[in-house]
């Protein structure tokens, strides 16, 4: 395969330094014909051998200098240059005898079974000949060239058997092949000679019709007579500790095929029998093949000794692992860090907090000029060892000079406009930050680095959320980027605060969680502080204008809350688990369902998870509308801090006794268990009787179990409710539970009183033992103790049987989630692949890559869901605004 | 009043309007609900995609990532009387692969007036579903001395399906010619027309009745009649939606099967388009997910764009890509490399991979507008 680069008028920036940019226009494929073969090899390759007794390459071996050097002091013949200057060239062999190439085996079928063996021609009657041509050109035309493909894999599909020539009316042979690369005419062997000198009759416009491009391709250099070597760069050998020399696999397969084909040679020389020569005729394709590809059905893999497969050409290129998907469409990076990540929520939430150690590791290139140069001797100065100081300097003729004690003063010396300094890291800069797996963009946002002491990156636990992160060993990579573009695009594109409303679906990503959840909640449901309690709390949290507070000696949560807000905010929301009703300003609220902001005073409504968690509510994404990304993230990171600080003076805790019932619910919860299992016997009881009447579209068995599930999850949602009746409120579990900040009251439930049924698969557990789940059960047992409805909760402890239920659902839980993983990620893959190049036009078009529409108007109405609120334009907002005023 | 809604159409999408028309109080002065409309039209103009917009891996990651917060678990009971459907990720990754066989193929049946109404809803559900000999016999009987096989037929059922054993033989004669067929009151003996006998081919003979296919819809294996929205429809397992769009009490604008290719055949590109964004939606919103609509339907378009359903994998969207190098990137790389360079083809380089691999900058977002600066010359 041949690729050919056109370089486009090149553009200059600068009159001083004339820096000429070339890039890639289009990329050509083909197949090389022997002649470029030929033409593009330095070097022809006529023996085995690799080295001589001094360890020199030998010319016209494989490792020939004149195609490439890869012992570091040896001068590479062909072009001059030294090991990693010298790109390497190809060389070539010459084949004894023609040898298919593996790749094109089904094509050369196709297109001896369509032409003709005597005169080479079409196996068409000249009148479809032509039909057929001006279709392809027509198709080429109007539609391009993948339409014009289609046509071509169409005639190649319809090519039937014709009995006679209509050219030249000689009599037509079936062809077939006997893989993996042997053609049988009427079960004669049709050698690779005869093969070729078949193909090399056909026409230029024959060709055409078998979808064969005859200015890139001719039919025969499908069949190699010469065979192109890579360049010694491309397969280097390593070598080892002993001295001795390891080399590619490549070479090892090149070193068969050029050692076989010398032998062939000789033979045909001296004259040899036949059957000898088509014995190595026959090893010569099967190395040639495997050079290829070592994974051919029919074929053994070619091994090394110890018997490992050799990793050949077509292995190098495919999977994840090969060339492309790996170095290809995969890049690395310097300047890039990763460690194990911490919380810190003092910190603001668009920084990263890196150790110190990073920070004079990491570097950014200041460039100097006339302004900044004595600023940047100073870090000059200071040297790589003291922070924060300078780890390089690069002359403009790119030479990269260490910075050291001894060479420092001479540096200092050289430095003048025009140089960069490597200086390190140090407060405000960005850097990027990303967690894997990156599935959506938030994964990868741009932060201001705070160098902090510790040896972890730290992060605000608010933004824990678009990165999926949390802190059980969890490690991040941090990227910084080294060009003005780059930065300026991190800041303005990728910057954490642009990054607040989800494209997914419109609505904050960001929000409190945890502990500022519950300290807000706790903050707005009750609390009254004093007034220099509240005070201390409003300026911890970075709050220094204290007009808007209320003159009093006690003041109400909520009125603490308010300080953050800006004084012209409204809002209506309405609290976690409340029902939805209209409601206006106007309206007086008394209850704590409806969470009402009018003029930056909260008036009524607890502050939860509704309105404060991520993806959930409009609060923060009103916020977001009125005021931007920067007072928004102001403002939640005071949320957050309140939140905390709140809890810090306040204390929080979750206990044991928290889920301790009185005696009266406990009876309860055992009554209603009992009436579970009174009604679930019951029914297995009309079932034996055949009383039992199946819902439509079920078996009666199915019924059953159906039913009885349904007793069993009422059984344990009224045990839930009876909890939630009968547990202490103020408890600092509920409050969580209630809040939103953690767990729900089903966790609760689940502790204090009853575990329930465990399900798997939406059915109650039935597998186990013959017609029984565990050996301590009679057979047939439908009850509910026997088929994994757990009675106990978790804080009194299960009975074994229980216990065993509760492990067999987490495992499958767990099974669900490795087998998960792949196929999502698998999906996500194509999706991406699929999608990848579709993009808005200025014509509001969404178009691929080829230019086809794909939507007239992005989502019918060319709403960006990243700039709308869930999706929408906030209609209802706009018409109150308008109607109040 | 409507005329200064008049004056703001083809500003402003039409359901937009609909929604002030809708939300605005019923006293408002016209001047008022101009001003409503000017930051209306605002807004929306604020919330429009910029060009440039990757909106393509947008939405890629927008559906891939709460990927991997769906369950595997295929079927999950709704309630009682429900059927059992493919839901969360095999449910998605058979839609978008746009399979031609689905794991539970299904279709809601909506009809007209008074049917929907309940009317007869029973007895209509039963006559649309599949029914075969077997369904309404007693038993089967295989005399081995007479080489014959019994068929006693179930009257209580042929009842209920409106059915005769008459109506039953005439069937049975039809489809059953190389058999000799009798009749005795309610069941029918059967022997082979052929002179040796043997005992496998009356099972076989046997196994073919049973499966004789009577009355009813093929291929609708079960029915469900349910109430939904005031409104009764029959809910199937197993579609055919050719034939039952041709029953009259059918409302054909609202019955649909979730089969893509089915739906691609008989109703067209359109309809499937419209199906893929519901069957997807429908799946998310079970999970309690959210995803925005918009993500939905560009993935739908991707699809449907060619004029046939293309599903999202090696062989469907990606075989379609106009670059060698992005098809290469994805699967099978060899047999692209090949076959582009037999065709001897051009990669002009206009999308993404293929500038990543090149280390040039990508023809999207800030990679796409071109500035060219040109030397003074002095």
């Amino acid at each position: 395969m041949e690729s050919e680069s056109q370089n486009e008028e090149s553009k200059f920036i600068e009159n001083t330094e004339e820096l000429v940019y070339k890039k890639v226009d289009v990329i050509t494929f083909g197949i090389l014909s022997p002649k470029m073969i030929k033409k593009m090899a330095s070097a022809k390759v006529v023996t085995p051998e690799l080295y001589d007794k001094e360890g020199y390459p030998v010319d016209g071996g494989l490792m020939d200098i004149r195609m490439g050097v890869i012992d570091p002091g040896l001068k590479c013949k062909t072009c001059g240059q030294k090991l990693k200057e010298c790109p390497g060239h190809f060389g070539y062999i010459e084949m004894a005898r023609p040898v298919i190439h593996i790749n094109f085996v089904q094509r050369i079928l196709q297109i001896l079974r369509g032409t003709c063996h005597e005169c080479g021609r079409a196996l068409f009657p000249q009148a479809k000949i032509n039909k057929l041509k001006k279709e392809l050109t027509d198709m080429d035309q109007t539609y391009g060239l993948d339409a014009r493909r289609k046509v071509s894999k169409n005639i190649m599909a319809n090519i039937k058997s014709v009995g006679k020539c209509p050219h030249c009316t000689a009599l037509q042979a079936k062809i077939t092949l006997e893989k993996p690369s042997t053609y049988l005419e009427d079960e004669k062997r049709l050698s690779p000679i005869e093969v070729r000198t078949r193909l090399e009759k056909i026409t230029d416009e024959d060709c055409e019709l078998f979808g064969l491009n005859p200015e890139f391709i001719r039919p025969e250099w499908m069949v190699l007579t010469v065979l192109s070597i890579p360049p010694v760069t491309m397969r280097p050998s390593i070598t080892l500790e002993s001295g001795e020399r390891s080399e590619d696999d490549l070479t090892h397969k090149l070193g068969d095929i050029v050692r076989i084909n010398q032998r062939l040679f000789e033979n045909i020389n001296a004259g040899a029998p036949e059957i000898i020569i088509e014995d190595l005729w026959d090893l010569l394709q099967y190395h040639v093949t495997t050079f290829f590809n070592n994974d051919v059905a029919q074929l053994p893999p070619a091994r090394h000794r110890s018997g490992q497969p050799l990793k050949t050409i077509t292995e190098r290129i495919k999977s994840k692992e090969g060339r492309i998907r790996h170095n290809l469409a995969g890049k690395r990076t310097n300047f890039s860090a990763r460690t194990v990540i911490s919380p810190d929520p003092m910190l603001k939430l668009n920084e990263v907090g890196i150790p110190l150690s990073f920070a004079m590791k990491l570097s950014i290139p200041e460039r100097v000029t006339e302004w900044n140069m004595a600023y940047l001797k100073r870090y000059i100065e200071k040297g790589p060892g003291v922070y924060p100081g300078a780890n390089y300097i690069v002359r403009p003729d790119g030479k990269k000079k260490k910075i050291t004690s001894e060479t420092k003063e001479q540096l200092l010396e050289e430095i003048q406009p025009g140089y960069t300094v490597e200086r390190h890291l140090m407060d405000g800069d960005m850097a990027l930050f990303n967690r894997q797996p990156s599935l959506h963009r938030m994964s990868m946002m741009c932060h201001k680095i705070r160098v902090l002491p510790g040896k972890t990156l730290r992060l605000n636990p608010s933004v824990c959320h678009p990165y999926n992160a949390d802190f059980d060993g969890d490690e991040m990579n941090l990227h910084v980027p080294q060009t003005e573009e780059a930065r300026a695009e991190a800041e303005i594109l990728m910057l954490v605060q642009t990054q607040l409303i989800s494209p997914r679906y419109g609505l904050s990503v960001i929000g409190s969680i945890q502990d500022a959840i519950s300290g807000n909640y706790l903050l707005t449901k009750k609390l009254v502080l004093g007034k220099q309690e509240a005070i201390d709390l409003l300026y911890s949290v970075g709050v220094e204008d204290f007009k808007k507070l209320p003159n009093k000696d006690k003041i109400d949560g909520k009125d603490v809350f308010s300080m953050i807000l800006p004084n012209d905010f409204n809002f209506i929301g309405f609290a976690k688990g409340a029902k939805k009703r209209p409601v206006s300003f106007a309206d007086k609220i008394d209850d704590d369902e409806v969470v009402m902001i009018k003029n930056g005073k909260l008036v009524s409504g607890v502050i939860d998870k509704a309105n404060l968690g991520e993806g959930s509510g409009f609060m923060l994404r009103t916020l977001h509308k009125q005021y931007g990304p920067d007072l928004t993230l102001e403002i939640l990171s005071r949320i957050f801090k309140l939140g905390v600080l709140t809890l810090f003076r306040h204390g929080f805790t979750t206990a044991i006794n928290d889920t301790d019932l009185p005696a009266e619910a406990k009876q309860k919860i055992q009554d209603v268990i009992a009436k579970a299992d009174a009604d679930s016997t019951d029914l297995i009881k009309q079932n034996e009787a055949g009383e039992l009447e199946a819902i439509p579209g079920r078996s009666i068995q199915e019924t059953l179990e159906l039913k009885i599930l349904e007793i069993l999850n009422k059984a344990r949602n009224e045990t839930g409710n009876l909890v939630l009746k009968f547990a202490d409120k103020k408890s600092h579990t509920s409050v969580m539970a209630e809040s939103g900040a953690r767990g729900n009251i089903i966790n609760l439930a689940q502790m204090a009183a009853v575990v329930g049924q465990q399900a798997m698969r939406g059915n109650r557990i039935t597998s186990g033992y013959n017609d029984r789940t565990l050996s301590c059960f009679k057979k047939g047992d439908l009850s509910p103790s026997s088929r994994g409805f757990i009675r106990h909760g978790f804080k009194t402890g299960m009975s074994p049987s229980e216990f065993f239920f509760g492990a067999m659902t987490g495992r499958d839980s767990l099974m669900d989630t490795a087998l998960r993983t792949p196929r999502s990620g698998y999906l996500y893959r194509r999706l991406a692949n699929a999608l990848q190049d579709l993009r808005v036009e200025y014509d509001e078009t969404i178009r691929d890559a080829s230019g086809k529409i794909v939507q007239f108007k992005y989502g019918e109405d060319g709403i960006d869901v990243s700039k709308s609120e869930n999706g929408k334009v906030n209609v209802r907002r706009i018409i109150e605004n308008v109607m109040s005023r | 009043m409507e005329k200064v809604f008049k004056e703001f159409e083809g500003k402003i999408p039409q359901t937009m309007l609909e929604e002030v028309k809708n939300k605005i109080p019923s006293k408002i002065t016209a001047t008022k609900l101009k001003e409503i409309l000017v930051q209306v039209e605002r807004e929306y103009s604020e919330a429009k995609v910029d060009p440039g917009e990757a909106v393509g891996v947008v939405g890629a990651e927008s559906i891939g990532e709460p990927g991997t917060q769906m369950t595997l678990n295929t079927f999950h009971f709704a309630g009682v009387a429900e059927m059992n459907v493919t839901t969360g990720l095999p449910r998605i990754i058979e839609i978008l692969d746009a399979k031609a066989t689905i794991k539970t193929p299904s279709m809601e049946i909506y009809l007209n007036k008074p049917f929907n109404k309940g009317k007869d809803i029973r007895e209509l559900a039963i006559s649309i579903k599949e029914t075969k000999l077997g369904d309404v016999t007693k038993e089967f009987q295989i005399n081995v001395a007479d080489y014959s096989v019994e068929v006693h037929m179930n009257t209580e059922k042929l009842k209920e399906l409106g059915l005769t054993v008459g109506k039953v033989s005439k069937v049975m004669q039809k489809s059953l010619a190389s058999v000799n067929m009798k009749q005795k009151d309610d069941c029918f003996i059967l022997k082979t027309k052929s002179k040796d006998h043997s005992l496998n081919d009356l099972y076989k003979l046997k196994e073919k009745v049973k499966g004789l296919f009577i009355c009813g819809i093929k291929g609708i294996k079960q029915v469900l009649p349910i109430k939904r929205d005031e409104e009764y429809i029959i809910v199937t397992s197993g579609t055919n939606l050719k034939d039952v769009l041709m029953r009259e009490e059918v409302n054909k604008d609202l019955t649909s099967s979730n089969n893509l290719q089915e739906t691609y055949a008989i109703l067209g590109i359109e309809a499937v388009r419209q199906l893929i964004i519901n069957e997807v939606n429908k799946v998310i919103e079970g999970q309690g997910l959210n995803v925005d609509i918009r993500h939905i339907m560009l993935v739908a378009d991707t699809i449907c764009q060619s004029g046939r359903v293309k599903g999202i994998t090696r062989y469907g969207i990606v075989s379609e890509k106009s670059s060698v190098l992005a098809r290469t990137s994805f699967e099978t790389p060899i047999k692209h490399i090949i076959n582009a360079s037999i065709l001897g083809e051009d990669d002009k380089l206009d999308s993404v991979v293929e500038n990543v691999m090149l280390n040039q900058p990508v023809p999207i977002g800030t990679g796409m507008p071109h500035l060219t600066t040109r030397k003074v010359k002095e």
